[in-house]
């Protein structure tokens, strides 16, 4: 169907661009059960090989649950819609009791993190907003949380995503349906269609990048600096004087890179802004911007594509681009003033900031629940948080754009610049800056809160709830045979890794953090974290 | 094309040469010369074009022409507009009607309470999630229900993972099957075969969606109370059904189960107000507090006589368990010989079956001269029903088969009066001499340890009534009547309040468990009518062919005389949805449950809605928007529209109260129960 009727099967995904719920008279829902995310694309594993092992130990369908919500929704919005939160809520409760009062064990994957953040506050919260489970719920129920490829602190591809609709990979489309951007079956306006579509998705948002400046670093500033962008050399000589070892390998790093990539620039335009040092940068006046837009006003009304580009007239365009170039924090202003609608419904829904005082009472709103930054761990010091994640791949943190050459109507007015090559040793490639992470999540977003914002008893986990990092190294299948790989990293085919799978069986067979081993770190995270300046 | 071209552009040439030919002779030779030589070129150019186009190229040429027809066929297909098939159907049949979901949207009607559907026996699928080497890679695909593929590829496999453990009718070790959770548990049987799906698409069309209707899937070969012990499924059940009403405002559920769905409901209803241990604890107001109404579809509430047969003899017109949605497996040879010895020893590892055996004894059924139920399947219309008019009815049926007669052997047994029946009871009766070395039979059916004195036994005491079925099948099985009786009862409570009928084992069965105390809860009985159903059978002796055989069969060659049409092929016939009788499925809701009863203290409403069966009109209407088959039922418009009405809020006065097309009243008043 997805090959036949292209443009139907995007209607049916958008949802209303005004309220971010159905469209009159169309209903798509989550699957439910195992079947909702097992093969959910043809030949596509995600869950499967998960759950084949766990059922070779005795899992069956009572003791495993899917908790499938509609990912294109807000995360509080399933819980109006379809009462998803509800329902997870209930199922966690009847399994812990038809097992004979044993805890489970979270297994959340990708943005699945940020949900089950925010249900863990949900669930503790007072019943209208939140689900009245009192505040010894997660105590009670939950052994482990452990999350997979966790974007605790969002991805620059959302980024990327958002503002053009492109990035090395779409993250959300493109995964699942390989043959619709690259194909012209949307007749020219594939991406502007896409942009169409997955604008209407709240959840997009949850995943931009969270903690602004202090966590991803400013003009002059990243927690990445100085990292290697060669990772084959680095995996060899990691692998050669073994895995604690990684400050030997730092060490060795600085020599290799020469001028220190900029990665706190997360939007650029042009090769050389991306690179020159801030003094000489035009300061970011976007204020000024969006009076200009108000006063401009100009509808082009440029046919049905709804890209909101087509009301910003050419010479903001022009003037985004003199900005040369936006870091974490102002990457927002940027995307308020070219999609005001979706920021503004989006943010009605989602926080990205850091929390200066935890106990302020706003942050009782559960717009602040998916931000770890901005909440606190719930009182279950019995439980333990996992970061299993891969490493090993480069991953996007950061690109370079260029005003896109065509005047045509509706088409993007902005791309990701390609010819921007680095040297062969550098990090740039194609107009995008790679670091070390699992090829969608940069390490420093899915580690930092296990290595540093949660360990021991912070201000953000005040239980002292014990976390463990897993890392599991890339290694592309050895041969054709192999299909996807048994030691992969990447964000998705990590669910077929034997290691992982291994550590995932042993806890939920009962083992603890430290039975499996504890923290097992290939990449820089702990470097990167101390650099990070975050109250705790 | 190009040789025929080159011979005709050369033929006038040698007709305008003989025209003036004699002029010179030299060139006459010459030209003759030539003339010769061209033509063997000619000729070797014929030659060898004729030896180039040979078999080969024709064969390639065919396939050619094949492949690109078939091509362009498959591209015409896929480019097809999607609502092709349907267009040709109107051209040729006129409009079809809209169907109930649409009907009901415009006249308003939206989504309002929460939908809970209970499957039946066989309509819900399994999947594998640990079996043994034979069945690798099958994991979590669907051993019952989709294709049945791995059926016809690896039978033996199939049915090894299929069985359950004789001794405990829980898992075999090793092996564990599960039932397919979520609303695709049951919504088609195979694929085109629609169970639920057109119930559920009728209900997506006044907005119920996944939030709002849920499948209770469960593992129908275990007996009922199995499924929690072994699953938890019951609780399961209450969580669900809690968290709809808790997240829909707090409105309650209506509750629609399917064939022996009926009685697993009934069952979870007994069980959910229990006390702890046994029980699900919800309290004594449970029901009253978390359902609207539950509307029983074809429900076999006393049984069906079907499940004698398949029990018995692994028969029957079509056999209850299996033979009905895997028709080609009985068939074919599948199996090698042992075809129904495989089935029989499949089927009866399954506890479930059990829970279908006729209830209530001979005050139901009828005993060896009566029955409440007469023979006339010919189609009438009762005062009843506004749309009757009153057909000759076939009273004299003094003459003709007698019901109450379950199982007979021979069919003048079938039809005499008891008086003239010679019977020599069989209960005691010495088993043994062997008939076989039981070692040599891999197929486990207990017949051979009966012995050629117990067949002959059982075939002496001519004629069974359901009461004596049960001690029939006690002798014949009794290991497996074992298990059985402790999940299941099959009598009729002369006490109700007997602190012994706690006990589980007689949840099922209406007539030994009180109704909840739910007095604004409705129960519906939603059944077709119109067709022939089994009700009793004719039997006779095999002769023994193997060593390892079934000693009883369905007497096929006992036919019913023209003016009797009840007795076909061995299987004495009653009205009603050609799996259960009308007076299984009728009589509850028409005269137990009716009122304030004692088996329904709290006066629960109750309702009858029978369906007359009309056969689909066309081919191309498929299985019916009319039927009253079992399964089929499922897609009659009416049954659909009922179900939507109530679902919205309508109570069963509102749809019209009772709708009856049978006699099921008049049969019930025959009946000789005490209330």
């Amino acid at each position: 169907m997805l090959s036949i009727m292209p443009l139907c099967w995007l209607e049916h995904l958008s949802l209303h661009n005004e309220t971010g719920l159905d469209p009159p008279d169309i209903r798509v829902r989550a699957v439910p059960g195992l079947v909702a995310a097992d093969y959910f694309a043809p030949g596509y594993f995600v869950w499967a090989v998960l759950i084949e092992n766990l059922a070779k130990i005795g899992y069956e369908g009572k003791n495993m649950y899917m908790a499938a919500y509609d990912w294109r929704l807000s995360f509080q919005n399933t819980e109006i819609r379809d009462q998803a939160l509800s329902r997870l809520k209930s199922k966690i409760e009847l399994m812990y009791v038809t097992n004979g009062y044993k805890k489970v064990v979270v297994v959340p994957h990708s943005m699945g993190v940020l949900y089950f953040l925010h249900f863990m506050k949900w669930v503790e919260s007072p019943p209208p907003m939140g689900g009245g489970g009192g505040p010894d719920w997660c105590a009670k129920h939950i052994k482990a949380v452990m999350n997979i490829g966790p974007a605790f602190l969002g991805v620059p591809k959302a980024v990327s995503n958002i503002f053009s609709a492109e990035g090395k990979d779409v993250a959300f489309v493109r995964a699942v349906a390989p043959g619709v951007l690259d194909s012209e079956l949307l007749g020219l306006q594939t991406l502007e269609h896409i942009m169409r579509v997955s604008r209407t998705w709240d959840s997009v948002i949850s995943l931009l990048p969270k903690g602004g400046d202090t966590i991803w670093g400013n003009l002059d500033w990243s927690p990445e600096e100085g990292n290697s962008c060669d990772l084959d050399k680095k995996a060899n000589a990691q692998l050669s004087t073994g895995d604690v070892n990684f400050n030997h390998s730092d060490g060795t790093r600085g020599f290799r890179v020469k001028e220190p990539v900029k990665y706190g620039r997360i939007i650029s335009f042009g090769k050389a802004a991306s690179q020159i040092p801030s003094s000489r940068l035009p300061s970011p006046d976007l204020k000024e911007l969006l009076r200009l837009r108000s006063s401009a006003g100009l509808s082009l009304s440029c046919g049905e594509v709804l890209t909101e580009y087509d009301e910003i007239s050419r010479e903001s365009i022009k003037r985004i681009a003199e900005n040369k170039a936006y870091t974490a924090q102002n990457a927002f202003d940027l995307l308020r003033f070219v999609a005001p609608k979706l920021m503004q419904r989006a943010e009605a829904h989602f926080s990205h900031g850091i929390a200066d005082n935890l106990d302020d009472p706003k942050y009782d709103h559960y717009k602040y629940w998916s931000n770890p930054l901005e909440t606190k761990l719930p009182h279950a010091p019995e439980m333990e948080i996992y970061c299993l994640y891969g490493v090993g791949i480069p991953t996007e943190r950061s690109y370079v754009y260029k005003q896109s050459p065509s005047d045509k109507c509706k088409s993007i007015p902005f791309r990701i610049d390609s010819s921007a090559d680095g040297e062969p040793d550098s990090c740039l490639k194609s107009g995008v800056y790679f670091v070390d992470g699992d090829e969608s999540v940069p390490v420093s977003s899915a580690g930092f809160m296990c290595a540093k914002g949660w360990k021991g008893r912070t201000r953000f986990n005040p239980a002292g709830i014990s976390t463990y990092i897993r890392e599991y190294r890339h290694k592309p299948p050895a041969s054709l045979l192999e299909g996807r790989g048994v030691e992969s990293g990447a964000h998705v085919d990590i669910m077929g890794n034997f290691a992982f799978i291994e550590d995932v069986m042993r806890v939920a067979a009962g083992a603890t953090g430290s039975d499996i081993g504890g923290d097992r770190i290939h990449s820089d995270i702990v470097k990167m974290s101390q650099r990070i300046n975050v109250q705790l | 094309m190009s040789f025929l071209r080159q011979r005709k552009g050369k033929f006038p040439n040698p007709e305008h040469q003989n025209g003036d030919g004699d002029d010179d002779e030299t060139t006459k030779k010459e030209r003759e010369s030539r003339e010769r030589k061209q033509r063997e070129q000619e000729e070797e150019t014929r030659r060898r074009i004729r030896k180039r186009w040979s078999c080969v190229d024709g064969c390639c040429w065919f396939i050619g022409c094949i492949c690109s027809t078939w091509w362009f066929l498959l591209f015409l297909y896929n480019a097809m507009p999607a609502s092709f098939p349907q267009y040709v159907t109107e051209a040729i049949t006129g409009p079809l009607p809209d169907p109930p979901g649409v009907k009901l949207r415009k006249e308003g009607l939206v989504a309002k309470h929460p939908v809970v559907f209970v499957p039946g026996i066989v309509t819900g699928g399994l999947e594998l999630w640990e079996g043994h080497q034979c069945a690798d890679g099958l994991f979590r695909k669907r051993l019952w229900g989709g294709t049945f593929g791995e059926l016809y590829k690896r039978p033996l496999c199939w049915v090894e993972h299929m069985s359950l453990d004789n001794e405990t009718g829980m898992d075999r070790s090793g092996i564990r099957v599960r039932p397919v959770s979520g609303l695709v548990a049951a919504d088609y049987f195979a694929p085109g075969y629609f169970v639920w799906a057109v119930l559920i698409a009728n209900l997506a069309r006044i907005g119920y969606e996944e939030k709002t209707m849920y499948m209770a899937a469960y593992d129908w070969r275990l007996s009922f109370q199995n499924t929690e012990v072994r699953d938890q499924t019951l609780s399961r059940i209450k969580s669900n059904i809690e968290l709809m009403v808790a997240t829909n405002d707090g409105k309650k559920v209506v509750v629609i189960p399917h064939s022996m769905g009926v009685l697993y409901f009934l069952h979870f209803m007994k069980w959910v107000e229990a006390p702890a241990p046994m029980g699900g604890g919800g309290g004594s107001d449970w029901c009253a507090k978390h359902i609207k109404a539950v509307m029983n579809i074809g429900g076999p509430f006393l049984g069906v006589p079907k499940a004698v047969s398949g029990l018995f003899s692994i028969e029957g017109k079509d056999i209850a368990v299996a033979r009905a949605f895997a028709p080609g497996v009985l068939d074919k040879d599948v199996f090698g010989l042992q075809t129904l010895q495989h089935m029989m020893r499949m089927t009866r590892t399954w506890d479930s079956t059990m829970s279908m055996m006729p209830k209530g004894g001979d005050t139901i059924w009828g005993g060896l001269d009566w029955s409440p139920d007469n023979c006339s399947t010919k189609k009438k219309n009762n005062g009843t029903s506004a749309s009757g008019q009153k057909g000759t009815r076939n009273n004299g049926s003094a003459k003709g088969v007698n019901y109450g007669k379950m199982v007979s052997f021979g069919k003048d047994v079938a039809a005499l009066h008891s008086s003239e029946i010679e019977r020599i009871d069989f209960r005691g009766a010495v088993k043994g001499n062997s008939l076989a070395n039981t070692s040599n039979c891999d197929v486990w059916t207990e017949y051979h340890e009966m012995g050629v004195g117990g067949v002959k036994a059982v075939a002496d005491y001519k004629a069974y009534t359901a009461g004596e079925i049960l001690d029939l099948l006690q002798f014949v099985a009794p290991k497996l009547m074992a298990r059985g009786g402790a999940h299941f009862s099959y009598g009729i409570a002369d006490n109700l309040d007997d602190p012994k009928y706690q006990h589980y084992k007689y949840w099922s069965n209406p007539l030994e468990t009180k109704l909840p105390n739910a007095p604004d809860m409705e129960i519906y009985s939603m059944y077709g009518v119109g067709i022939p159903t089994e009700r009793a059978y004719v039997y006779k002796l095999t002769t023994p062919a193997t060593e390892c055989y079934i000693p009883f069969q369905i007497d096929t060659s006992a036919e019913g005389g023209s003016e009797d049409t009840c007795l076909k092929g061995g299987v004495i016939l009653a009205d009603g949805d050609e799996t259960v009788p009308v007076l299984s499925s009728g009589f509850m809701c028409a005269k137990a449950w009716r009122g304030k009863t004692r088996f329904n203290p709290s006066g629960i409403r109750t309702y009858v809605r029978e369906y007359d069966h009309a056969p689909p009109a066309t081919l191309l209407e498929g299985r019916g928007t009319q039927s009253g088959a079992h399964v089929d039922i499922m897609g009659n418009f009416a049954l659909i529209e009922d179900v939507i009405r109530v679902a919205a809020g309508a109570t069963g006065e509102e749809l019209g109260g009772d709708q009856v097309y049978s006699d099921i009243f008049e049969w019930s008043e025959r009946i000789d129960l005490q209330f």
